[in-house]
């Protein structure tokens, strides 16, 4: 069942240099219980999305249309009130450095207890009660102590765990996790992950995992969105997008994961040049001027036109002038080059 | 927490030992001799110099600061030997021979009013500055920013004595609204002593009210961006509770800080706002010392004044502990 849809969904920030275009005509959805990676570069516009979800950009300072619909409202449309009532309650969002993210002045108890009073009419203590049993849920030592601390006095694994029983305080249908370990250790990273799934199993919401890391992804997506340059530039399960890659810029993205494997010298393989700013958005394909493939393209279809995102397989959409040959030609000869290290 | 309030302690006591040296030796070094002041127009050599002996000026500097240091914990007498000895005491901050009064309880006359004055203008232009600044960081870039903003450096610019001046002109004069100000204990007549303080403290609020505005509105700018005021937005808390609690509590810090520190220093006294509205404050009681050369009152008000800010600076500072529990722990 679907819990999330979007369509067509575009943010701009006017600004003094232009206008910026953070995220131009994005679709996806997700089903209840199911986990969605989004995965992209910096500024590719995967955490404006997440944000236009929760409702947590600014309407003064940015325009937005197109539709998101949860669970059949649609939530651009909706008032403030109405997101409000829905942030926290039946759908959260955690973020990249939780140390940031949590009020340095206040004790992590009571940033708890303020997470369940918003939506619940409880008392103190029993709202108290409640975020103890979400500290032990989320694996944290003698929750009943740890509760009077002070953000500052955790680890960073800890404090990324409060802030996971912070958001899922409230049960919530969905929950938003955006770089959930990029500020973290390696070692505990492959912990937060293991949480966020295991408590996924036990909640049964939809996560959308906004990362740029693709060991995150194979390890926990079902289904993945691949961004670039604020579009959806290919989208699928995660077996066709990881095993079948059809854009450039995903075979790109694949091959720059550092592999053990391979000779030091030629470990990673970066794609060149820089991702596009987002007040210049080159008028065809976003990824052009970086992509090595759009000389087999004929004529100025790249540069001029705007590829749609079109079907590939069922569920499986690409968003590239190339024809579905000879993405099946490149695709196989990257993936052949890359199985070739090994 | 308490060995930390208890070393602050320590350090405040010898900071204000150090301070007394310092006025002491300043003062020594200021040219003109107090004797020669006390003597007034007929003078004669041997009668200053018989000055001089009465109130200790022929003593090594070190025994006149011992005298001095002793004075302010048991009182001292001067000119012990002669047919009049002048008591002091403790704690003699000095005697002004000028007016042949003790320094304290002439402090201690002119301090409530100052006292009076800085309060009432502090809670004033806390109120406008805070509420005008958060409404400001609100409305950011926006025309009522730009107005908030341009008003207030209006009224940072604008000195005091003009506003002052142009206040009972037009209030006062021009238009009779209020009785010309004179100053009464509120505990005599609190009508008449509204009367008198209301322009005082509006005129002296304006000019802080205009900082404090500025000041906030940066501070909340910058707290707004922080990730944690994203978390509060995230967890469906509404923006009243965003602002109110969450935002403000960061970003009070530095307005404590400088609310602390301005307030102290007016303890001292507000001189061109007390002089315009002729308050019998501290301020006027400097001016007037300094117009006259009466060194030992001049004295008196320094430490007076600083031992204000010193002690200011302990309570921001251990206000910093109650506000920002990370500062408690290191």
């Amino acid at each position: 069942m679907t819990l999330l849809q979007v369509r067509d969904l575009s943010v701009t920030f006017p600004t003094e240099d232009g206008r910026v275009q953070a995220v131009d005509k994005v679709s996806f959805s997700i089903e209840r219980g199911r986990t969605l990676a989004v995965v992209g570069e910096s500024g590719s516009g995967k955490s404006v999305t997440s944000q236009a979800i929760m409702g947590l950009i600014d309407r003064q300072s940015a325009e937005i249309s197109g539709e998101i619909l949860f669970d059949g409202h649609d939530l651009v449309c909706a008032s403030d009130k109405e997101l409000r009532g829905l942030r926290g309650l039946r759908m959260s969002m955690i973020f990249q450095d939780p140390l940031s993210s949590l009020h340095p002045f206040y004790r992590i108890g009571a940033q708890l207890v303020e997470a369940v009073q918003v939506h619940h009419k409880v008392s103190k203590a029993d709202a108290r009660v409640r975020a103890i049993d979400m500290l032990t849920k989320v694996g944290i030592p003698a929750p009943e102590k740890r509760v009077d601390d002070f953000p500052h006095q955790l680890s960073g694994g800890m404090r990324q765990r409060v802030m996971i029983a912070m958001a899922l305080i409230n049960d919530p249908e969905l929950l938003i996790a955006d770089e959930p370990t990029t500020a973290l250790d390696v070692t505990v990273q492959a912990q937060i992950l293991t949480l966020i799934s295991e408590l996924q199993d036990q909640l049964g919401m939809a996560v959308i995992l906004i990362t740029h890391d693709l060991g995150v992804v194979a390890e926990v997506a079902d289904e993945v969105a691949v961004m670039y340059g604020g579009r959806v530039v290919e989208t699928g399960g995660l077996n066709d997008v990881f095993l079948q890659p059809q854009m450039p810029y995903t075979l790109g993205l694949l091959s720059s994961v550092p592999r053990l494997t391979h000779d030091v010298a030629g470990r990673v393989d970066p794609i060149p040049g820089n991702p596009p700013s987002p007040i210049n958005l080159p008028a065809g394909c976003v990824f052009c001027p970086r992509c090595a493939y759009s000389d087999r393209v004929s004529g100025d279809l790249c540069q001029k036109t705007r590829p749609e995102l079109l079907e590939f397989s069922p569920g499986h959409l690409v968003r590239c002038h190339l024809d579905a040959p000879q993405r099946q030609a490149i695709s196989a000869s990257v993936l052949a080059q890359l199985a070739g290290g090994q | 927490m308490t060995a930390y309030v208890i070393r602050r302690i320590g350090i405040m006591l010898l900071l204000l030992l150090l301070l007394t040296l310092v006025v002491f030796v300043l003062f020594n070094l200021l040219p003109g001799d107090p004797a020669r002041l006390y003597c007034g127009k007929v003078c004669t050599p041997d009668g200053i110099i018989a000055i001089r002996h009465k109130i200790g000026l022929d003593q090594p500097v070190i025994q006149q600061y011992w005298e001095f240091l002793r004075g302010l914990f048991v009182g001292r007498t001067f000119a012990p030997t002669s047919p009049d000895p002048i008591e002091c005491h403790a704690p003699c901050l000095g005697y002004s021979f000028q007016r042949r009064e003790e320094v304290l309880p002439l402090i201690l006359r002119a301090l409530p009013v100052t006292i009076w004055l800085a309060l009432g203008a502090f809670v004033l232009w806390i109120a406008a500055g805070i509420s005008l600044g958060i409404y400001a960081a609100l409305r950011r870039g926006r025309w009522q920013d730009k107005t908030v903003t341009g008003i207030s450096l209006i009224g940072y610019s604008l000195p005091s004595f003009f506003l002052g001046l142009l206040a009972i002109f037009f209030i006062i004069l021009r238009f009779q609204l209020l009785p010309f100000p004179s100053y009464i204990s509120p505990l005599e007549n609190p009508v008449q002593f509204l009367q008198t303080m209301i322009l005082p403290w509006i005129v002296l609020a304006i000019l802080y009210a205009a900082f404090y505005m500025r000041l906030t509105r940066n501070q909340m700018l910058e707290v707004l961006g922080e990730d944690y005021i994203r978390t509060a937005r995230a967890k469906g808390l509404p923006e009243r509770k965003v602002i109110g609690k969450h935002a403000l509590r960061a970003g009070l810090t530095p307005i404590v800080t400088a609310a602390g520190l301005d307030l102290a220093g007016l303890l001292g006294g507000a001189i061109i706002t007390e002089a315009i509205f002729s308050l019998p404050g501290m301020g006027s009681l400097a001016i007037d010392s300094v117009l006259k050369s009466d060194l030992p009152v001049i004295v008196g008000i320094t430490l007076v004044s600083a031992v204000f800010i010193i002690v200011a600076n302990l309570v921001v500072d251990l206000l910093y502990a109650v506000i920002d529990p990370r500062v408690r722990l290191s």
